[in-house]
């Protein structure tokens, strides 16, 4: 069907020079038919991982073209602000970002059946809209860990870690705050639910814990065993590989931050229209009950736990987006991890 | 007497202008008491938006402090997540020391305070969007002396519009009960006020034709000058009424000696008169006379009448011995013209009421049947009883009643339009009339199917 119907390219890495303000994109598809204007969708989310929900759509739209554009974070952000691009719909993971391009009006209302279905949780001001919940997990491999007891909560890695530090020097990672916006959102909720983070921070950091953009790339490693364990990774994107099974995914028993990805319409969608069709697609088929969402249920989330600790969605994510406290944020983490004398 | 004269030009109603008073006082209370809750709910919706800003900005200010050279602002994530609690809400903040722009969005304006070191609030748009703007300054020691440090958090209002237009449609429903409420209460009042007139002219209209006594239950004192001048206008009329009874009885008592002393010098003069034309103008005097003195009668009649009627006794009478002793006094009559009378009786009916009238009536209806009726007619009087009515019908083989005019022969002095040939006063069907209804009972006339009058009296039967 895909053969006939839709054509997929790809275009890694690569500057676009249509784009107004130049901005690095990390990976391009193309999905549909080849003619007619295209529905443009900037996103966090890697192809592979969102690409379930294009299909999902152009079968039912086969007509509709879709330009999937993958970038970092904060470069969504600025593409976003930018009104010179024009994006009709933009995903990110970092709720803070996103949220703040919603409070600053970059973002349309949109208000439909399937957005007043929704749980409170999962829209703000009818701008933006929660589409996944995605634990921070523990990562590790399953071949590392064999013998040993794999640990459930920061407490236990802590104590892990310090008690074979020759073992995990340099084969810790976690995110480089300074660079993803994702890694700093989990790494200032961390701070929120407990003082562990700066006590765990300050053990990476002697353990010269190496630092990562992406969680896919910090998954590779921990699969070719450059890792033995990775803090903070989308546990989405794990169970998302075909070779999940070597990984043990540990949702941390004393709290387990849970990132929503949300979805909105720039102020600058060139068919609002179609934006607000997809986004009703988008949410119907992941917070209907019985239909496919993007996340492996085998995550085993359970709503009710207590450990749970869903990132609300609201003007408090502004807090550390303030220059002050990111700065000062930063630099207590940077004094923690990079431990430079 | 016709009815279009019976009829009054009105012009309003009392009862609607007051309900319409009524209702109208009752739509400004309910618009006014629409606006009072609204404006009561905008106000309250306010302090409270303004209260959380408030909070918002001291928390921001209590983490201020100096350190190291430099202002550390160490925002505290309740400062904006509380913002957001109630509904979702866009939030901007900005924080300046002196003139130095330190975080937050730069373009925010700051609110203006009316006191120094209190809190400041302003509304106006910013990003697209009405917002509440709280500001309060707070001074701040550094190395170089004291400064100022202005912090400013503003909240979009659709939380408040939401408070108010929940509270909006509150009112309405409000509104709308209260109104429900004092239109109910209006129309009683309208009613209730209006009842003590609706009762006098109930009791008016109730009243006989001949009742002209003074009203005597008690009305509100409102109505006490109308109540007086009515009784008095009765008195008047009633007065008035008795003077020309009595003028009208004395006239005719005074005019009936002398007609029949005129009657019978005139019979004298006709029988000895020898020519034929003295004799013939004689006749015709004699039969001016009789219609005259006959007048002169049922005046009389009619003043007897009504005297009894003011004062009517009841006895019992048997309809059936009333009827055979009334035929029999008019029989040389009817056999002098030639007219066939009989008289068909069934049980016993008996009646209360006063004989003499009675007789009087009957005596009136035969009066007009044999009046009317031409030479070999027939007269039939029959009695039975229908129900708890009892019946008595005079039925004559003469010329009918013109049907035109049924409905007003029985008022007084009218004469059928085909009776100008025969002596009669017009008074006969009003006595009828008159003491059937003190009787209780009723008469009507009609025309019997074979074209004769045909005269029915009901009564009551004891």
């Amino acid at each position: 069907m895909r053969s006939t119907v839709l054509s997929v390219f790809l275009i890694p890495m690569m500057m676009v020079a249509s784009f107004a303000a130049a901005f690095e994109i990390e990976d391009r598809a193309t999905f549909g038919p080849q003619d007619g204007q295209a529905l443009r969708i900037i996103s966090t989310a890697d192809i592979g991982f969102f690409e379930p929900m294009i299909q999902s759509y152009l079968a039912e739209h086969p007509d509709e073209r879709i330009d999937y554009i993958v970038a970092s974070s904060t470069n969504v952000m600025q593409a976003v602000q930018d009104e010179a691009n024009i994006f009709d719909i933009a995903i990110s993971s970092a709720m803070d970002l996103q949220t703040k391009l919603a409070n600053d009006g970059y973002a349309l209302r949109h208000v439909s059946e399937a957005t007043q279905t929704l749980p409170d949780w999962a829209k703000w001001n009818d701008m933006l809209f929660a589409f996944t919940e995605e634990p921070a997990a523990i990562v590790v491999s399953k071949q590392a860990f064999n013998e040993r007891i794999i640990p459930r909560t920061r407490h236990d890695l802590i104590e892990a870690l310090r008690r074979e530090p020759e073992r995990f020097q340099g084969r810790v990672g976690t995110y480089d705050v300074r660079q993803s916006g994702l890694g700093y959102l989990f790494a200032t909720q961390d701070t929120r639910a407990s003082e562990t983070f700066w006590r765990l921070a300050e053990v990476l950091g002697a353990l010269d814990v190496k630092l990562y953009c992406c969680s896919s790339d910090m998954i590779d490693d921990v699969k070719s065993g450059d890792l033995l364990i990775a803090y903070n990774v989308l546990g989405s994107y794990v169970a998302n590989r075909d070779d999940r099974d070597e990984f043990e995914i540990i949702m941390p028993e004393d709290f387990t931050t849970i990132m929503l990805r949300t979805v909105l319409i720039p102020t600058g969608a060139k068919s609002p229209d179609k934006s607000r069709e997809f986004i009703d697609h988008v949410l119907a088929t992941s917070h209907d009950t019985g239909a496919a969402s993007l996340i492996d249920p085998a995550l085993g989330l359970s709503q009710s736990s207590a450990a749970v600790n869903r990132i609300v969605i609201g003007p408090g994510l502004l807090v550390f987006l303030d220059q002050l406290k990111r700065r000062a944020f930063l630099t207590e983490w940077e004094s923690a991890i990079l431990q430079e004398q | 007497m016709s009815r279009a004269s019976l009829s009054v030009t009105t012009q309003g109603s009392i009862r609607r202008r007051l309900l319409f008073a009524l209702l109208a006082g009752a739509a400004v209370l309910t618009v006014a008491v629409y606006f009072m809750v609204l404006s009561v709910a905008r106000q309250v919706a306010q302090e409270s938006q303004d209260n959380v800003l408030s909070a918002s900005v001291i928390s921001i200010l209590d983490s201020a402090r100096f350190a190291g050279g430099e202002v550390i602002v160490d925002l505290p994530y309740s400062a904006l997540s509380m913002l957001g609690n109630v509904s979702d809400e866009r939030v901007f903040y900005t924080i300046r020391m002196g003139d130095e722009f330190l975080s937050g969005y730069p373009d925010l304006p700051e609110a203006a305070s009316s006191l120094v070191g209190a809190i400041g609030f302003h509304s106006q748009p910013f990003l697209g969007e009405d917002v509440r703007i709280a500001t309060l300054g707070r001074p701040i020691s550094t190395d170089t002396g004291q400064e100022l440090l202005r912090v400013s958090v503003a909240q979009t209002l659709s939380g408040q519009q939401q408070i108010i237009a929940r509270i909006s449609r509150t009112s309405v429903a409000i509104g709308a009960g209260l109104f429900v409420l004092l239109v109910l209460l209006a129309s009683l009042i309208a009613r209730s006020t209006i009842q003590p007139l609706d009762r006098l002219a109930a009791s008016v209209s109730r009243r006989g034709p001949e009742d002209l006594r003074p009203v005597a239950a008690p009305v509100p004192s409102e109505m006490e000058p109308l109540v007086v001048s009515l009784n008095s206008l009765m008195g008047r009329l009633q007065m008035s009424l008795v003077r020309s009874e009595d003028f009208i009885a004395e006239a005719a008592h005074r005019l009936r000696t002398p007609l029949a002393i005129v009657r019978t010098k005139a019979e004298i003069i006709a029988r000895t008169a020898q020519d034929k034309a003295t004799t013939t103008g004689v006749q015709e005097m004699i039969h001016a006379i009789d219609e005259s003195s006959r007048t002169a009668g049922q005046l009389l009649d009619h003043a007897m009448v009504t005297f009894r009627l003011d004062n009517l006794s009841k006895e019992p009478i048997d309809l059936n011995a009333l009827a055979t002793a009334t035929t029999d006094r008019v029989r040389p009559l009817t056999d002098l013209k030639d007219i066939e009378i009989s008289v068909s009786l069934g049980t016993p009916v008996l009646i209360e009421g006063d004989v003499i009238l009675l007789q009087n009536a009957l005596s009136n209806l035969l009066d007009n049947a044999i009046k009317y009726a031409p030479s070999e007619a027939r007269i039939d009087i029959e009695v039975i009883k229908a129900g708890d009515q009892a019946v008595l019908t005079v039925t004559d083989t003469g010329p009918g009643f013109p049907r035109e005019e049924l409905e007003t022969l029985a008022d007084r002095f009218a004469r059928g339009s085909n009776a100008t040939q025969v002596v009669g006063s017009g008074l006969g069907l009003t006595i009828v009339k008159e003491v059937m209804e003190a009787h209780g009972g009723a008469m009507t006339i009609s025309n019997s199917e074979r074209g004769g009058a045909c005269v029915r009296l009901s009564f009551p039967s004891s």
